[in-house]
């Protein structure tokens, strides 16, 4: 199997954090909330608001369409220090929100894994966090905000108005609408720093009885390595961590400084210093426990460190791998999955094992439901990961999960449709005008890679 | 940064051109300093939610006015409404301005006047008022944006250029005359930056991050300097450009 072809020349105007694939589309920003629709009056393409592009793969795409840039539309509203209320453009990402936020002794109510992300697209995704067990995702947490449709109207929605539209958007990639701003429920923190732990672990039963017993602390995330075999199979270390109740210092962060600065040569990862890496990693942490208090930024963004850190990857990019498997089949299908990925010898760097909680969400279309979830990195191979996605998709299938839109670039159209089943429910709440190259390929408009 | 203390007076900030991507940026740092600051634009919309915004920042006070800054006549009654209401004045920064359409403002004189009115005669006339303000109270910093476009004409901004270079070189003879008054006089060149008004330029994702500029701004401002490229690296460049002989110059396609 071989790339698909794109017909593009030079760099594409706006990727994808996992480089692929490669789409002409220009960029139209959006600076003011009132700039949608009257920017787009005199064009009639199809569009997609995007934020920043670290969205692995198409859901931030549109093929020859119109990408409506929200970053500049990053102003705060409005902040209640008594509630912890903030409402802001859905343009601003969760760094400046912390930059802000964290002085006034607050924090995200829920935090994926990098703050250089929107708030409109946090939404957009109902992405989730180490705390999804306790907290749910980003969306139980968004109590109101603004919807602008094609047709230059204005709804204002949250559980109680316009619910149905909340719930689609909430989840809903982008395709229902502009978010334009929205109000997030902060929560209160007394000092920068994580009670932080980590744990060794060999298996997955180990792994679910460290689940167990820390089910009342707010953060847990495993690392498991995926490379190993036999008496190593499914080790890992088990991060688990709460806001420290220390009264401390509440300066904002340092600007990142490192950068990586040039696209790495394919050759550069390979199944030998994958693994070698995963072997440092787990034997970094010498003794079987340790206790320290961390800073919340390597505890929460350990990669954001590094800007543009997927330049490792090369040019060809990187392809994640998400899916959650619910209770029922969850041990034995992450066993499966594990097995499969490391008999494929697919080096993977980052394999990232929780536990999701019963908290509902209140997106229709949202990806966490109770059960496990891991994801995995692969160097884009085509040869080899396209057959291996493939059938990791099908095995997450038959073991009754799903698999994470903001995740993928290759999951097919029945596939994905057997995943979600409510999307033609959902379809009736997109927004003409809008769509996007995840959407067309998994509704089956477009051929499936 | 220099943080005011908290318990210091706040600085008094009036901003005119508030909206533009930079002024916004600059206006943020000074919020959350705690700055006392006062916006005019032209655009009520865009002036309220970036007023709101400086609010939650930690402005110690907002005031605004919606003006068009072409109507120089209306400039006197502006200004003292704005200085009145900050109570006093410690800095003037002027951020309005135009690119224009150079294509067209080849052809049409009146595009070329337009670009010509906003960009310089607007500032002259507000500077006129401010500089004899600040001459009489022998404090304040004029903070104004010009460009290194007006350091040398080129054929692909030449109206918006030489507009900026009229700017600079009235800001030069200005701080000559008012410097010795202790009124600071601060020229601010930027290169290419990442604003609403350079959106969808080609390479503008390679243009300079619009926080860092401010940034360098209020350190200029705070440091009393005369001038200031930003980035940096565009003080030699600039000297290059300069450098180049005109029957060179005349030449090449900049």
């Amino acid at each position: 199997m071989s790339l698909p072809s794109t017909e593009l020349e030079g760099p594409p105007a706006f990727e994808p954090w996992g480089r692929y694939p490669k789409y002409n589309a220009r960029i139209v920003p959006l600076h003011w909330r009132g700039d949608f629709p009257a920017v787009t009056d005199k064009i009639h393409d199809s569009a997609l608001p995007v934020g920043m592009g670290r969205s692995y793969g198409d859901v931030c795409l549109l093929k020859d369409g119109i990408l409506l840039l929200t970053t500049g539309m990053n102003r705060l509203i409005d902040f209640d220090p008594e509630t912890g209320l903030l409402t802001a453009e859905a343009g601003i990402t969760l760094a400046q929100i912390l930059d802000f936020a964290v002085p006034k002794g607050f924090f995200l109510p829920v935090t994926p894994g990098t703050k250089y992300v929107t708030l409109g697209g946090a939404i957009a995704n109902d992405i989730h966090g180490k705390n999804h067990h306790v907290a749910g995702t980003f969306g139980c947490h968004i109590t109101r905000f603004e919807l602008v449709r094609s047709d230059g109207s204005r709804m204002i929605c949250s559980p109680t108005e316009n619910p149905d539209y909340y719930a689609a958007t909430i989840g809903g990639l982008g395709l229902t609408g502009v978010i334009t701003w929205a109000t997030l429920q902060m929560k209160p923190i007394v000092s920068r720093l994580i009670d932080y732990e980590g744990i060794q672990f060999h298996g997955i039963d180990e792994f679910l009885d460290l689940t167990e017993q820390s089910k009342n602390i707010e953060y847990t995330v495993s690392w498991v390595d995926v490379t190993s075999t036999g008496k190593n199979f499914a080790r890992g270390v088990f991060m688990q961590g709460d806001h420290s109740s220390k009264r401390d210092e509440l300066k904002p962060s340092p600007k990142p400084k490192l950068v990586f600065p040039f696209d790495a040569p394919g050759f550069a990862l390979n199944s030998l210093s994958v693994s070698m890496f995963n072997t440092v990693f787990f034997h970094k942490q010498i003794h079987k426990r340790v206790v320290a208090l961390q800073d919340y930024e390597p505890f929460f963004y350990p990669l954001d460190k590094v800007l543009h850190w997927n330049r490792m990857y090369g040019k060809s990019g990187l392809l994640q791998f998400q899916y959650v498997i619910p209770w029922e089949h969850a041990k034995e299908g992450t066993a499966a999955i594990l097995r499969e990925v490391a008999k494929s010898g697919l080096a993977s760097f980052l394999a990232v094992l929780k536990a999701f909680g019963d908290v509902p969400s209140p997106g229709m279309m949202s990806f966490p439901k109770p059960g496990i979830t891991l994801a995995l990195d692969f160097p884009i191979k085509p040869e080899k990961s396209f057959p291996l996605f493939a059938r990791l998709a099908d095995m997450t299938r038959e073991f009754g999960g799903r698999l994470y839109p903001a995740k993928d670039a290759a999951m097919t159209a029945a596939q994905y449709q057997a995943f979600y089943p409510q999307w033609q429910r959902f379809a009736r709440f997109r927004d003409p005008m809008l769509t996007s190259s995840f959407w067309e390929r998994v509704t089956g408009d477009q051929p499936s890679i | 940064m220099s943080a005011t203390p908290q318990n210091a007076t706040p600085r008094r900030i009036l901003v005119l051109g508030a909206t533009s991507g930079i002024a916004e940026a600059t206006c943020r740092i000074w919020a959350s300093q705690g700055a006392s600051l006062f916006l005019v634009a032209r655009n009520a919309e865009k002036l309220a939610a970036v007023a709101a915004d400086l609010k939650v920042r930690g402005a110690s006070y907002v005031g605004t006015a919606v003006a068009d800054l072409d109507d120089t006549d209306s400039h006197p009654a502006l200004l003292a409404h704005a200085v009145n209401s900050l109570a006093g004045m410690d800095i003037a920064y002027l951020a309005h301005g135009i690119l224009g359409d150079q294509i067209s403002a080849e052809q049409d004189f009146n595009t070329a006047a337009q670009i010509v009115h906003t960009n310089f005669m607007a500032p002259v006339s507000l500077l006129t008022w401010l500089s004899n303000y600040c001459v009489q109270r022998r404090s304040g910093v004029l903070a104004v944006l010009s460009s290194v476009a007006g350091d040398r004409g080129r054929k692909s901004n030449y109206v918006y250029g030489s507009s900026k270079a009229g700017l600079s070189a009235f800001l030069a003879g200005l701080r000559n005359r008012i410097d010795r008054e202790g009124v600071t006089v601060l020229t601010i060149k930027p290169g290419p930056t990442r604003t609403a008004m350079t959106a969808g330029m080609p390479k503008s994702e390679k243009f300079a991050d619009v926080d860092a500029v401010a940034e360098s701004i209020v350190k200029a401002i705070d440091g009393r300097k005369d001038e200031l490229y930003v980035p940096f690296q565009w003080l030699p460049i600039m000297f290059v450009v300069r450098s180049i002989p005109e029957r060179i110059f005349k030449k090449l396609n900049l």
